[in-house]
Parts: C-alpha cells; structure tokens; sequence
C-alpha cells in the first residue's frame, strides 16, 4: 500500500491529468466504473479560473507510437467545477487530486484556496507546464518564477501540493529543487513534448493551433531519463510517467526513482489500462490479454 | 540482420491508437453477438483492419455513443424517413434501414457513391435476393447505376416534394456531403439526424479530441455527445 504524501493507496497506478474524465466514463461504462476504478487515485482535468471552450479543431493527430494533442484545457472553470463537478468527482472510490492553472500569481492562489478549502480534494496538482494554452508567462520553465509561486502558494493550504514539470526545458532537475525550495510536496513529470505535424494531404500544420505535446510510447525514454534526473536531484516523491502502457513500463519508472506512476494516453486505447496495468505491476506478468474482450472474425 | 515481414515497424510505428468505425449489422449469435463492419483502407490503422484475415482477433471498446432516434422521438408529427448516404457511410444506414422497416415506418433510401470501385458494400447491405431494395435509390458520379450526380440531387427533388416536413431525414456520409443535407434540411425545415466523424483518439469522453462546434458556440464531444447529431445542434459540418 503506497503512501504518497500522507494518501494511501491502494496500488501506485493513478492518472495523468486530462487523459481520463471520469465523470463521462461513468456514463459511458455505468456504475461497475466505480467497482473496479482503474486508478488508485484520480486526477481531475485542469481547471482555470474562467471557463474555457478549448482549442479550435483539428485537436489530434496520430504520430509514430503516440500522438500531438492541442485541446486547449476546454473546463468549466473554478466555479462550475466546485459546484458541479467536484461532487461528482468526490463519488469516486479513490482520493482525488485536482489539477490547477492559472496564468498569475492573483489567480492560482485564488484557485489553490478556494479548492483547499475543499475535503473532497486530497491534493492539489499546480499545472505550470501545459504548453498547449498562449497563457504568455510559462511559470514551469523558469526556476526563479517557480519558487516564487510555490512560495506565494504554500502558505494557502495544508493540501499537499504537487508541481506538475515540463519537460521542454534544458534543466527539469533545476525547476525540481526550485519547487522543493519553495514549499512543494511532491513532483509529477513529465507533461507532454512541444510538437509538431504537417498534414501531408495540405502541406500545413496538421493542428488547428499549429503545434501540441506530443505523449504515448515515443516519449517514454524521455521521460524516464527526466525522472532519473529529478529524483538525484531533490528529496521529493515523484509521479512519473510518459507512455506507460504495461507493467514492465510501469517497473522501469519505479526504477528510476517514481514514487508512484501515472497512466495517460494508453487510457485512450484501452479504458482499463490503469487496473491492467497495476496488475502486470503486482504479477509481474505484462502482455496479457489488453483489453475488456476480443471478438474472433469469421 | 532479419525482421519480419508484417507489422515490423510498417507504417513507421503507426497505427497506434484503435480507430472508430460504427457497426452496419449486428445479429446475434451463438455466444453473443455478431457485429458488421464496412471498412475502407484509407490510412495506416484502416489498411491493417482490410488486411484481417479469417480467424484474427480484434480488440473492440464498444458499443460507445449514441444511435439514430425514430422519426417520432425527433418529431411528434413525423410519419416517415428518408436515409442518405454517401461512399462508406452507408453502413451505419443499413441496421438503421432495418430497424425502420421492422417498425413499419416509411422510408427512402438514397445513396450516393463516386465510382462502382468506391460502392463497397451496397451489395451486401443493400441489396436482396441479387437486386437492390426497392426502397433504395441510387446516385452515381460516374453514372455507372442511377442518377448522374450527387445523393443531394434526389434529396433536392424530396425536399421539394408537398408533404416533406412529415419525414425526418437520417444521414451519413463524406463531411461535404454531411455539410449540404444539413443545409438543405434547414433551409426547408425538416429535421436531420447526422451521424458524423471526427478524428478520435479514445472514444468515451476522455480526450476531448473530436470536438464539434455548436451554433451557440463552445463544442460537443462527438463520442459521448453523438456520433448522430440532429442538423440544429450543429454549427457547420466541417470540410475541406
């Protein structure tokens, strides 16, 4: 049984940030969502202070083991989440951590109050990293603005406060101790990788946004490198994850130092990824059967 | 140095994420049920699902989103349907076709491809006892069988028909083709239901990827929020 700050879970496997909504898996799967979570704790989508409709399509695109993604964090904003939202969120059978970004210091201690306030929420993840929103100042590639903000942050809850890093910069392990300097808990890394793609039928940028972060399999090398880097570097539990999509990833983060390890795009292919994967971690048997069922062709 | 022949790196790590396909048939069968698929290969994930053989296993995530509602759950007054569809979104059509006439509903079917190579499917989905349905009418682009033209042509001609409001219109298709039913069914009032696409990366609500634009603005999510969504409900169709 982990414990990850003070959290007790039931299993290290939890999910990145905005790669699972469980509020329309429920609908979606039904109530048997619930029996068998696939996460052993469940990270809310990014909320912002306002709400946000998202980015323009094209917001996906496939790529060498992965994909691009440029979605915009489409969320109701603080308000509708509190109101709406999180206690639905809170029916969830695992503790919740909710994700957080603002683009000034004003607004994200706003939101770190307002959702510390809150005994739904077990944690508070900070997004510094996204690199999909023209927010202009990107608080997580700067060490300095880093550690101000964690500052300015921690006095404001007891939650434990999760800084969620970049990995398009040339020092992660840099913004890692300045997060740790400034107050944080914990770690997560790594979001996703500045990309791009040219459709090949227009010769123009694949996405509507013209660029996105790139995730899945392709970028998981990277990633475990970057949590190897972190975690000789500070003190702090670390979430890692980057492609993870078996429990032989899963082993490999550990590894290198994770505390605990998130499941992202793989959830795309196959909705229960998060227990499979947990699994495979626990038997030490990946490869099994993937999915729910297979159907034979006739 | 050796690899092997299939799927070593074909494709250059592509496909990589399932693909959506909505079923043509399903029926039941000794240990469940038996799901229909037209597929057409037009990338890397949909060449590797042509290329299946007899025997090979598939993963499925699914049924997920919604389905076409009957012409009274659209339309209190509505007495009938009219289905068009074009090239592969034919499919969809087909159990919907069933499902209308099991229910005694009338209904038109109109259907549009490019060419006889680009008409995959109408046979087996279309067709009885070796001709086609009588419901069922055809567009052709190269004029091979039916009318020359496009599948809006004979909608043009209905739409223009007294008692067309009475009938509600099921569509799937090319987004053009999507784009100018939705048009026309406004421009003559007459409810449309369109089942659509959008590229999708998981299916149930998860990516926010295939989202569609509303009139009113802000987006639908095209997996959890349709695939089938009535015209109104829709800003534009999206095309190229």
């Amino acid at each position: 049984m982990p414990d990850f700050c003070g959290i007790e879970l039931d299993h290290p496997v939890i999910n990145a940030s905005g790669t699972y909504d469980a509020i329309a898996a429920r609908k979606v799967f039904g109530d048997q969502l619930l029996e068998d979570f696939p996460f052993s704790a469940f990270v809310s989508k990014t909320i912002t202070p306002e709400p946000r409709a998202g980015n323009e399509p094209r917001r996906i695109w496939e790529t060498p083991a992965g994909m691009i993604n440029s979605i915009g964090l489409p969320n109701k904003g603080l308000e509708g989440f509190l109101a709406s939202d999180l206690p639905q969120l809170a029916e969830l059978p695992v503790p919740l951590i909710v994700s957080v970004m603002a683009t000034n210091r004003e607004e994200f201690s706003r939101m770190v109050e307002a959702v510390g306030e809150r005994e739904e929420a077990a944690a508070i993840e900070l997004n510094v990293s996204c690199p999909n929103v023209h927010s202009g100042l990107i608080v997580g590639e700067n060490p300095g603005e880093t550690e101000a903000l964690l500052e300015a942050l921690r006095p404001l809850t007891e939650k434990p406060l999760i800084v969620k890093l970049t990995p398009n910069v040339a020092s992660p392990e840099a913004v890692a101790v300045a997060a740790e300097e400034g107050g944080a808990d914990a770690v997560s890394l790594i979001n996703t990788l500045k990309a791009s793609a040219i459709d090949p039928a227009t010769g123009a940028p694949a996405l509507a946004a013209g660029h996105g972060g790139l995730s899945g399999p392709a970028v998981r090398p990277i990633a475990l490198q970057q949590v190897r880097a972190v975690k000789a570097a500070v003190g702090l539990p670390a979430i890692g994850m980057g492609g993870i999509s078996s429990g032989t990833d899963a082993a490999e983060f550990l590894a290198a130092g994770a505390d605990l390890v998130a499941v992202g795009t793989e959830s795309f292919r196959d909705p229960r990824a998060g227990s499979r994967i947990a699994k495979e971690l626990q038997t030490g048997v990946s490869g099994a059967p993937r999915r729910l069922a297979a159907v034979d062709l006739e | 140095m050796l690899a092997g022949e299939k799927s070593w790196g074909e494709g250059g790590g592509r496909p990589y994420l399932p693909r959506a396909i909505s079923f043509a048939e399903t029926a039941p069968a000794k240990d469940g049920v038996r799901l229909d698929f037209l597929v057409e290969g037009v990338g890397p994930g949909t060449d590797q699902l042509c290329d299946l053989e007899a025997g090979e296993r598939v993963w499925v995530t699914g049924p997920l989103g919604n389905s076409f509602s009957t012409p009274k759950q659209v339309n209190s007054d509505a007495a009938g349907a009219i289905l068009v569809g074009g090239g592969i979104g034919i499919a969809p059509l087909a159990s919907w076709r069933r499902s209308l006439v099991e229910q005694g509903i009338p209904l038109r079917v109109l259907l549009g491809f490019r060419n006889r190579q680009h008409s995959g499917g109408l046979d087996e989905l279309f067709c009885a006892g070796g001709s086609l349905c009588p419901d069922v009418r055809l567009a052709t682009e190269d004029g091979h069988a039916g009318h020359q033209g496009y599948v809006t042509d004979l909608l043009a001609t209905m739409l223009a028909g007294d008692d067309v409001q009475s009938a509600v219109v099921y569509s799937c298709g090319p987004p053009a083709m999507l784009e100018a039913v939705r048009a026309m069914c406004s421009e003559h009032g007459v409810v449309c239901e369109l089942a659509m696409e959008s590229p999708m990366a998981c299916g149930f609500g998860a990516c926010f990827g295939c989202a569609v634009p509303r009139p009113e603005g802000g987006y639908l999510r095209l997996c959890v929020d349709g695939p089938v969504l009535r015209g109104d409900a829709v800003a534009e169709v999206a095309h190229a």
